[in-house]
C-alpha cells in the first residue's frame, strides 16, 4: 500500500488532469476511466456495486466517500454478522434509551435523569504519534456523548503498551499519557480510572481505548435524524483543514507494515480549547431547544456526518460544499468530504431556529456555517439523495442509505487456530512455585514492583480527577465513582477491564471474565451493574484464526451480558491490530455502568484507620480455586503463559454483587477489594498502602497451600474489611446469599502486612517495591532535575527567563521532538 | 454576601469555585469574561482552567477580558480578589501580583494531595486560618512553578506576603516552595493549589479549603466593606 494522505488530495487532479474536479457529468461521460480504488482500499467487487449502485463510474469525491464509509472501521464488514447478537440477545432492560446504532447508548438512571456512556479505540494514531493520536481519542469519545444530548463528566482510559523495557515503550507511552491529559485536562474532564498493561503482543500495536459518560435530563436526548425538509445543515466548530484525511480508511483498516511513521499526516490534530467551547455551545443550544437532529464528526468526518444523518431519516440534503470554512483555502472538495479534523459537529436547525443558533455560537466563539438543507424523499417513498455541489460543479450525487446501511457485509471465514490445544495443555499450575515464606515473601514484592501491578501514580497523577467536584473515586479504586445529583446523591460507578493473556487462552472465557471483572469492579463498591459498553481490540479479519477468536468473544460477551441482565449499550471495534503476521492478544475491554441510590455509601478499596482496638476483621468471598494459568504470576515469574483461564461463574458474580449492595446500605464494610490481576497478594498490598494501614492475615487449613492462596486468580472474589460489631449481621448476609466466606485475619495499627507464619513485610518497604517502577521506567531525568533546581535558587539569582530556557532544555518529550523510527 | 466567580472560555473550575462560595455561605455570582459589569459582588475569584486556551501564555490573553479590566480598578480599589490555579496565572500576568508561573519543572501536568503550610493570616483569604497551620488541598497544574528574581521574592518574604508554601514535597518546583502570594494590601491573593475542591468530605481529601471562602466572608463582614462601598 503506497498511497497515504495524498492520495485523497490527489484523486481529483489524476481525474481530471486539471484544477476542476470530476464531476457526476464527466463520470458519466467517462466510464472507462481507471479509478485508484484499490489504493483506497477497496476491493474488485466493492467498486463494481458501488458502480451498480450509481449506474455509472463514481465521482472522484464519491469513490473517496464510499472507500471511508466502506472501510472495516465505519461499515463494520467484518464484525456485523457476529455483533447482532447483542441486539438478539440482549436482556430485557426498561433504562435504555437509547443503544447500539446511536453515537453512545443512553441509561436512564431515575425518573429524569439518564447517563450515556461509551468506549472507543484510537490504537493506530497512537502508535503513529502517540500525544495526538491519544489527545484526539479522548475528544472523539466525547463528541459521541455530548451529541446524544449530555454534559460530558468524565473520561477513563484502558491502555495497553509493548514490553516496559522496549525502547520504543518509552515513545509511546509518555506522549499517549500526556496526550489523554492534554485534553482531557484542559477539558475539564475528570480522569476517574482506566487501565496500564504492559505485553510484549502490544509492542507494534499499543491499545488506547477511551471512555467517556455523560448526564442529560431524559428529555434533552438528542436525535440524529435530518428531519425536516427545507431544514437547514449548519457545520459547527473548528474549520476544516488537512488533518486526518483518509484516517478510518488509511490508518484504522489495514495492517501496519514499514511504512507506519509515513502515515504521521493521517492523524488528526486536536484543539481541546475548540472542542470545550463547541461542548457549551452544543449544551446551550439544547437547552434552549433549538436543534432538531445532530450528529458529530469523527472518523470519516463529513462524509459521515451528512450520509448518516440524511440516511436516518431517509430524507436527502443538498450541500454547498464551497461553504464550508477551511484551514487551507486549497482544499479539494474531495479533501473538504475526506477531513477528519477534529472539535465540529453537524446540527440540523429549522430556518427560524437559524440565527438563535448562529448567535449561540458567536457568543462562545465557534464557527457556525449553513452548508446545506435537508431535501424530501421522493414521491413513492424512496430516500432522498444526497447532492453535493463545490462551485457550482455537481461532485456527488449518491443515496446515502448506500453509503451509511448498505456496505459489505462479510461472513468471514473462522478458524480455530491450531495452537489453542497445545497452549491450554501447558498448563501454568505445574510450575515450580515458591514454598518457604522467605521466598513467598520475596515473591510478593516481585510482583507488587511488575510493570502491570505496579503503582500507577506516575501515569495518574497527570490526570486531572477532580475538576467539576463530583468525582467520589477514582483511580486507584476499583471502580471510578461520579455523583450525578447534588441533591439526592445519585450516582454511578464505572470500571473498564479486559485481560489479553486469558483471551488468549481462551477467547470465550477470556471475554466472559473481562464482563466479570468490570461487574465485580462495579459491585464491590456497592453499587448495582446495569449496562455495558465494549471496545473489542483484535489483529486482522481477514486471518481466519483471528475471526475466530472475535467470533468467540461476542458469543461470549452476548450470553454473558444476557445472563447478568446487563445490555450491551454501544462500542467499538478496531481490528488489523498486528504488525506483519503477529496479532495482538484478542482484548475485548468490557466497560460495566452501576448506578447508586446515594453515593455516599460507596465502599473504598483501601483499609481505614481502624476505628476499635484490634482492628476491623478481614474477610474473603467466594472461593478460591488453584488457578493460575494466565496469571500474572505465571507471566512475571516464569514469562509463562500456557494453560485455561479461571473458571467464570456469573451466577456467583451476581449474589457477590448482591451481598455487596446490601453490606454497602447496611453499612456493614469499611472496605471492599476486587481479586483479580496478581490475586489475593496483591489486593493485600493495594488496600494496605492505600492509607499505610497494615494487616494481619492466617490463612485456613483449606488444601490450599499460602502460595495458592496468595496468588491464585479466581474469579468471583473480594476482600472485604467488616468493623468489629458488624460481623454478625455481616456473615449472616453472606449466608442468606450463598457466598463462601473465609475469616482471613485483621487490619492492624502496626504498619506492615503480616501472613501469619510466613512472612512479615513493613509497608514503608512494600511502597518503596510497588511505588519506583514507573517513575524509574518513564520519568526520565527531569524528574531528577526538579528538587535539585529548586534548591539551588536561594544562592543563584535567577530571572524568569533563565528559569524558562532552563525548562526548554530539559524538554525531552516536547511535542514535536524526535520520534524514534516503529521498531 | 456575593461571591462573583468569573467564566472566560476555557475556564474549567468556575462551578466548583461557586460551589465552594456556596457552602461557604455566601451567594454566588456568575460573571461573563465579556461583560465588565461586577453586578454589585463583594470579592471576586478567578478560577483554574485554561482561559482562551492559555496557548499564548497562561492567563496572558485573559488579563485583557473585558471583566478584567473592572476587576484590576475594583481590587486597585480593596475589592477581595482570589485567584486560583489559572487565576494565579491571571492575576500576575494582570499585575496585581509580581512573578510569574512556568512549567513545572518535571515538565508533567500533576494532581496530587498536597500539603500546605499556611504563613500569612493578614489577607482577606487567609484570614480564618491559624498561622503555620497545615492543611491538604488538591494540586492541579503543568505550569505552576513560581518563579520570581531575588529581590521579588526576598520583598515578599520581608514583607510577610508569602500566604502559603509547600510542605512535605514540593509539585512543581516553585522558587522557594511558594504555593500563594498576596498584594501589599492583602486583598489580593494567588494560590496554585485549588482550595475549592477541598470543601467536602464526599470529594476532597480534606475541607480545609474552605476556609479561603469563610476567610472573606469574615473579613468582608468585620470591615463591613460590602458591595454598596465600592460603587
Amino acid at each position: 500500500m503506497t498511497t497515504q494522505q495524498s492520495g485523497f488530495a490527489a484523486t481529483d487532479v489524476l481525474a481530471t488532469g486539471s484544477d476542476e474536479p470530476d464531476t457526476v457529468e464527466r463520470a458519466e461521460k467517462s466510464p472507462e476511466e481507471l479509478q485508484p480504488y484499490a489504493d483506497l482500499g477497496l476491493k474488485d467487487d466493492e467498486y463494481a456495486k458501488i458502480r451498480e449502485i450509481l449506474g455509472r463510474r463514481p465521482t472522484a469525491s464519491e469513490l473517496a466517500m464510499y472507500s471511508i464509509m466502506w472501510s472495516e472501521h465505519c461499515s463494520y464488514k467484518s464484525s456485523k454478522v457476529h455483533l447482532k447478537q447483542f441486539s438478539e440477545k440482549a436482556p430485557q432492560n426498561t433504562r435504555m434509551l437509547a443503544g447500539i446504532g446511536e453515537n453512545a447508548g443512553v441509561v436512564q438512571i431515575s425518573d429524569e435523569i439518564a447517563v450515556t456512556f461509551k468506549v472507543e479505540s484510537h490504537n493506530h494514531p497512537s502508535y503513529v504519534e502517540p500525544y495526538q493520536g491519544a489527545a484526539t481519542g479522548v475528544g472523539g469519545i466525547v463528541r459521541d456523548i455530548l451529541a446524544m444530548g449530555a454534559r460530558p463528566i468524565a473520561v477513563m482510559d484502558p491502555l495497553r503498551f509493548g514490553a516496559h523495557d522496549h525502547p520504543d515503550t518509552a515513545r509511546v507511552l509518555p506522549g499517549v499519557v500526556a496526550g489523554i491529559g492534554g485534553y482531557g485536562n484542559c477539558l475539564g474532564l475528570p480522569n476517574i480510572g482506566g487501565e496500564i498493561v504492559f505485553d510484549p503482543c502490544y509492542q507494534g500495536n499499543p491499545l488506547v481505548n477511551a471512555l467517556s459518560i455523560g448526564v442529560l435530563p431524559v428529555e434533552r436526548l438528542q436525535k440524529k435524524e435530518a428531519t425536516g425538509t427545507g431544514n437547514i445543515v449548519v457545520l459547527l466548530g473548528a474549520r476544516t483543514g488537512r488533518d486526518g484525511i483518509g484516517g478510518v480508511s488509511v490508518l484504522a483498516s489495514a495492517t501496519f507494515d514499514e511504512e507506519a511513521e509515513q502515515r504521521r499526516p493521517s492523524v488528526q490534530v486536536g484543539d481541546p480549547f475548540m472542542e470545550k467551547l463547541l461542548i457549551e455551545s452544543c449544551l446551550e443550544l439544547y437547552d434552549a431547544g433549538l436543534v432538531s437532529g445532530i450528529q458529530d464528526l469523527g472518523g470519516a468526518g463529513l462524509t459521515c456526518a451528512l450520509t448518516e444523518t440524511a440516511a436516518a431519516a431517509g430524507t436527502g440534503m443538498r450541500v454547498w460544499l464551497e461553504r464550508v470554512p477551511l484551514r487551507e483555502a486549497s482544499m479539494s472538495p474531495t479533501e473538504i468530504l475526506a477531513s477528519e479534523s477534529q472539535e465540529r459537529m453537524l446540527l440540523i436547525v429549522t430556518p427560524e431556529n437559524l440565527d438563535a443558533v448562529l448567535k449561540v455560537a458567536e457568543k462562545w466563539g465557534v464557527w457556525a456555517t449553513a452548508i446545506g438543507e435537508v431535501t424530501a424523499a421522493s414521491a413513492d417513498g424512496t430516500p432522498g439523495r444526497l447532492h453535493i455541489t463545490w462551485n457550482d460543479h455537481v461532485v456527488v450525487d449518491v443515496p446515502p442509505g448506500s453509503l451509511a446501511d448498505d456496505g459489505p457485509v462479510y461472513n468471514r471465514p473462522i478458524r480455530e487456530p491450531n495452537d489453542v490445544m497445545l497452549l491450554q495443555a501447558d498448563r501454568a499450575e505445574t510450575l515450580p512455585r515458591p514454598s518457604t515464606g522467605d521466598a513467598l515473601r520475596e515473591t510478593v514484592l516481585r510482583m507488587a514492583a511488575s510493570p502491570n501491578l505496579c503503582d500507577k501514580t506516575w501515569v495518574t497523577e497527570q490526570y486531572d480527577r477532580y475538576v467539576l467536584g463530583n468525582t467520589i473515586l477514582a483511580q486507584p479504586e476499583d471502580s471510578g465513582v461520579l455523583r450525578i445529583d447534588e441533591e439526592t446523591g445519585l450516582g454511578v460507578a464505572l470500571s473498564v477491564d479486559g485481560n489479553g493473556r486469558f483471551a488468549r487462552l481462551d477467547p470465550y472465557e477470556g471475554a466472559k471474565l473481562a464482563l466479570a471483572e468490570a461487574y465485580r469492579n462495579v459491585a464491590v463498591t456497592g453499587a448495582e451493574p446495569v449496562a455495558v459498553t465494549d471496545c473489542l481490540n483484535f489483529g486482522s479479519p481477514e486471518d481466519p484464526h483471528v475471526m475466530w477468536q472475535f467470533a468467540e468473544a461476542c458469543r461470549a460477551l452476548a450470553d454473558g451480558c444476557l445472563e447478568l441482565g446487563t445490555p450491551v449499550t454501544g462500542g467499538n471495534v478496531s481490528f488489523y491490530n498486528q504488525t506483519g503476521a503477529a496479532a495482538i492478544h484478542p482484548t475485548p475491554v468490557v466497560g460495566v455502568l452501576g448506578v447508586f441510590d446515594d453515593v455516599a455509601r460507596r465502599v473504598p478499596m483501601g483499609f481505614p484507620r481502624p476505628a476499635k482496638a484490634g482492628g476491623d476483621l478481614l474477610f474473603l468471598l467466594g472461593e478460591t480455586r488453584v488457578e493460575l494459568s494466565g496469571s500474572e504470576w505465571a507471566w512475571v515469574t516464569h514469562n509463562h503463559l500456557g494453560g485455561r483461564p479461571p473458571k467464570v461463574d456469573l451466577a456467583a458474580e451476581q449474589a457477590l454483587g448482591r451481598v455487596m449492595a446490601q453490606a454497602s446500605k447496611s453499612g456493614l464494610v469499611s472496605a471492599a477489594h476486587d481479586l483479580s490481576d496478581g490475586g489475593l497478594a496483591q489486593v493485600l498490598v493495594e488496600s494496605t498502602l492505600r492509607h499505610g494501614v497494615g494487616a494481619k492475615v492466617t490463612f485456613p487449613e483449606d488444601g490450599n497451600s499460602p502460595f495458592v492462596h496468595l496468588f491464585s486468580e479466581s474469579a468471583g472474589r473480594a476482600l472485604v474489611a467488616v468493623p468489629r460489631g458488624h460481623d454478625k449481621a455481616f456473615l449472616a448476609l453472606v449466608a442468606e446469599h450463598g457466598v463462601p466466606v473465609t475469616p482471613l485475619g485483621v487490619t492492624s495499627e502496626e504498619a506492615a502486612l503480616q501472613v501469619e507464619g510466613q512472612f512479615i513485610i513493613p509497608l514503608e518497604e512494600l511502597r518503596t517495591a510497588w511505588s519506583a517502577t514507573l517513575r524509574d521506567l518513564f520519568g526520565g531525568p527531569a524528574e531528577m532535575a526538579a528538587p535539585a533546581a529548586a534548591a539551588a535558587e536561594e544562592s543563584t539569582p535567577v530571572t524568569s527567563g533563565e528559569v524558562r530556557s532552563v525548562t526548554l532544555e530539559l524538554s525531552p518529550q516536547a511535542p514535536g521532538g524526535p520520534i524514534e523510527p516503529p521498531a | 454576601m456575593r461571591i462573583g466567580v468569573v467564566t472566560f472560555p476555557g475556564s474549567l473550575d468556575d462551578g466548583d469555585a461557586a460551589r465552594a462560595a456556596r457552602i461557604a455561605g455566601a451567594e454566588a455570582v456568575r460573571l461573563w469574561h465579556g461583560d465588565p459589569d461586577l453586578h454589585g459582588v463583594d470579592a471576586v475569584v478567578l478560577p483554574g482552567g485554561f482561559s482562551y486556551g492559555d496557548y499564548l501564555r497562561c492567563g496572558a490573553i485573559a488579563r485583557f477580558a473585558p471583566v478584567m479590566e473592572s476587576i484590576i480598578d475594583a481590587a486597585r480599589g480593596g475589592l477581595p480578589v482570589l485567584g486560583i490555579c489559572n487565576g494565579f496565572q491571571v492575576l500576575c500576568e494582570a499585575h496585581l501580583l509580581p512573578g510569574a508561573l512556568t512549567r513545572n519543572q518535571h515538565l508533567h501536568f500533576r494532581n496530587r494531595d498536597q500539603w500546605l503550610k499556611v504563613e500569612s493570616t493578614g489577607t482577606a483569604w487567609t484570614n480564618n486560618f491559624t498561622p503555620g497551620q497545615e492543611i491538604l488541598i488538591p494540586v492541579k497544574n503543568g505550569e505552576g512553578c513560581f518563579v520570581a528574581d531575588t529581590r521579588t521574592l526576598d520583598a515578599l518574604e520581608a514583607e510577610g506576603r508569602v500566604i502559603a508554601r509547600y510542605i512535605k514535597g514540593n509539585p512543581n518546583g516553585s522558587q522557594r516552595d511558594i504555593a500563594g502570594i498576596t498584594n501589599e494590601a492583602g486583598n489580593v491573593v494567588g494560590i496554585m493549589p485549588h482550595p475549592e475542591h477541598a470543601v467536602e468530605a464526599l470529594t476532597g481529601p480534606s475541607l480545609d479549603g474552605l476556609g479561603f471562602f469563610t476567610s472573606v466572608l469574615r473579613s468582608l463582614a468585620k470591615d463591613g466593606q460590602l458591595a454598596g462601598g465600592q460603587q
